[in-house]
């Protein structure tokens, strides 16, 4: 019989956010600030991106529309991943303060509380950022049932393989607890590089997108289904709609890295 | 203030050894750098491909600017924080009290502090991805001895810069207790205005004129020209001069709210 526990699981979640919402909320101006701030970085990033078509017609055969494309669709499965569990990057301070521990005593499994804690909502900014630029890009597609499949599942598995990103390289702090920056390599790096059309890459580095840190399936290989064009190199069609695969396979991946890290997990000793 | 050098030195060398002890972390931000470092590259290529005289730069130096942004980033502290996040600390927990009672400038302190923590992040976070940026793509060095004296120079304006900014953002704390909406906003501003997300050169029109007279083109786009040598002779003297004249400007506006501020803490009781 299927356990109603996901579900409760996803309740106690939602309880502990908003409890964190609440508590930001009791510096009002920099709750807003906060929220504008984080827009505006995002805003100013797709400015940054239209500057640079100032002085080119199209980035290694992609147009600032179809760029747009990548870019919004990369953003918000970034955005929605980062809201949802970015404060497990932070687990190398729970570890040293030994708040590991005292979480470890709750009845809420350990991934729910780290990823709930600290909630907060500052990432509104670049969820909204993200989503008008990939609104405004989806008006040049020529839709069609199936590319509107695909675009739902990109986002979908695009979310999932960050969410396996985040939480499968914030585990190295269970062995080194103040490297946090390293998982910035994967997370940020891998949404730096999917706004970017990947042929502007050398093909060993796309073969490494494509395998090693799947990024390249949040957007670039659906993205090309929905623009109707062929990978300049040449991969098979059908990695076009393996994004799903890519998403379920990088969680899994993290969730036994998780598991592994937290069995190795001795406490600080003090 | 006599007597008052050793004590700056002092603090200076002090703030060096505390950064210093956080090797892993070390480690681990030259290694996510350096993979900013190889995406942008590969960015900038492709647009250098496309237009090869875009804003003036050819290939090599737009290559060369994204490694010096990289090596820049943590020096000059472009996202805030550095020693200015302490003293927003002390202000929010009212320590801050304490500190105004010493018979030592508040600024001179923290800038000292803050010059030790960049000297520290310069030979570690600044060297480790000017030295891969070296050998994996051949970027440009300082062509004159000039043109790398003034880039050492340029380099500690910019520190001194970014730390007035930065001491402005946490002054805020004495009237919201709460930095942190402040510095996103800040840092916001820093990352498109600094160059760092695109070289100010770029910058089409009244836009440009802008971003070249705003303080945080002291931050990347003036040492990085330096070192390209696109300033020589007088205009050298003048890029030099817009350093110091943000920076004498900056600190006097620190000077002033920190007037401001002590009487406010007086009112406030503490």
């Amino acid at each position: 019989m299927a356990s109603p526990e996901p579900a409760q699981h996803l309740r106690t979640y939602a309880q502990i956010a908003w409890l964190w919402i609440r508590a930001a909320w009791q510096y009002p101006t920099s709750f807003v600030l906060l929220a504008v701030g984080n827009g505006l970085i995002t805003g100013l990033d797709f400015v940054g991106l239209w500057i640079m078509f100032a002085h080119l017609d199209d980035l290694a055969g992609f147009t600032l529309h179809e760029v747009a494309l990548l870019y919004g669709s990369a953003s918000l499965a970034l955005a929605v991943a980062d809201t949802a569990i970015g404060s497990v990057e932070r687990i190398g301070t729970y570890i040293r303060t030994g708040r590991l521990d005292q979480m470890m005593t709750k009845p809420v499994p350990l991934l729910v509380q780290v990823c709930a804690d600290q909630f907060t909502l500052r990432r509104l900014g670049r969820l909204t950022q993200a989503t008008v630029v990939f609104g405004w890009a989806c008006t040049y597609v020529d839709w069609t049932p199936l590319r509107v499949l695909v675009a739902v599942s990109m986002l979908v598995s695009g979310a999932m393989v960050f969410f396996g990103l985040f939480v499968g390289f914030s585990c190295v702090q269970f062995w080194t607890t103040d490297a946090t920056e390293f998982a910035n390599a994967f997370t940020y790096g891998g949404a730096t590089v999917t706004q970017y059309p990947l042929n502007i890459f050398p093909r060993e580095v796309m073969v490494g997108l494509t395998f090693v840190i799947p990024v390249a399936f949040v957007n670039w290989y659906p993205c090309l289904h929905l623009l109707g064009r062929t990978d300049p190199y040449g991969t098979p069609e059908a990695f076009q709609f393996a994004s799903p695969l890519a998403g379920v396979l990088t969680m899994a991946a993290a969730l036994l890295v998780w598991r592994t890290g937290v069995r190795h997990y001795t406490s600080t000793g003090s | 203030m006599r007597g008052g050098g050793m004590l700056h030195v002092a603090v200076a060398t002090r703030a060096f050894r505390r950064y210093s002890t956080y090797r892993a972390a070390t480690l681990a931000g030259i290694f996510t750098n350096s993979v900013f470092g190889i995406i942008y590259s590969y960015a900038y290529i492709a647009l250098w491909d496309a237009n090869p005289t875009a804003g003036g730069y050819d290939q090599q130096d737009a290559v060369t600017y994204v490694w010096l942004g990289q090596a820049l980033l943590m020096t000059i502290a472009l996202w805030g924080g550095g020693t200015t996040d302490d003293l927003a600390e002390r202000i929010r927990t009212g320590d801050i009290a304490i500190d105004l009672y010493r018979p030592v400038g508040l600024v001179g302190w923290y800038l000292a502090s803050d010059l030790g923590r960049a000297a520290y992040h310069l030979l570690t976070r600044g060297l480790g991805p000017t030295l891969i940026g070296v050998v994996v793509f051949d970027i440009a060095l300082p062509s004159t001895v000039v043109a790398g004296l003034a880039f050492a120079v340029s380099l500690v304006l910019a520190v001194v810069v970014s730390f007035a900014i930065r001491f402005l953002v946490a002054s805020t704390a004495f009237w919201l207790l709460d930095q942190s909406g402040v510095k996103v906003m800040s840092g916001a501003f820093a990352i498109f205005f600094s160059g760092m997300m695109l070289p100010l050169v770029l910058f089409p029109g009244w836009l440009g004129t802008v971003a070249n007279a705003l303080p945080w083109a002291s931050y990347v786009q003036v040492p990085a020209d330096i070192w390209l040598g696109k300033h020589t002779g007088t205009d050298l003297v003048a890029a030099l001069g817009f350093q110091v004249m943000w920076a004498v400007v900056l600190l006097a506006a620190c000077q002033g709210v920190l007037r401001l501020a002590t009487r406010k803490v007086v009112v406030q009781g503490g």
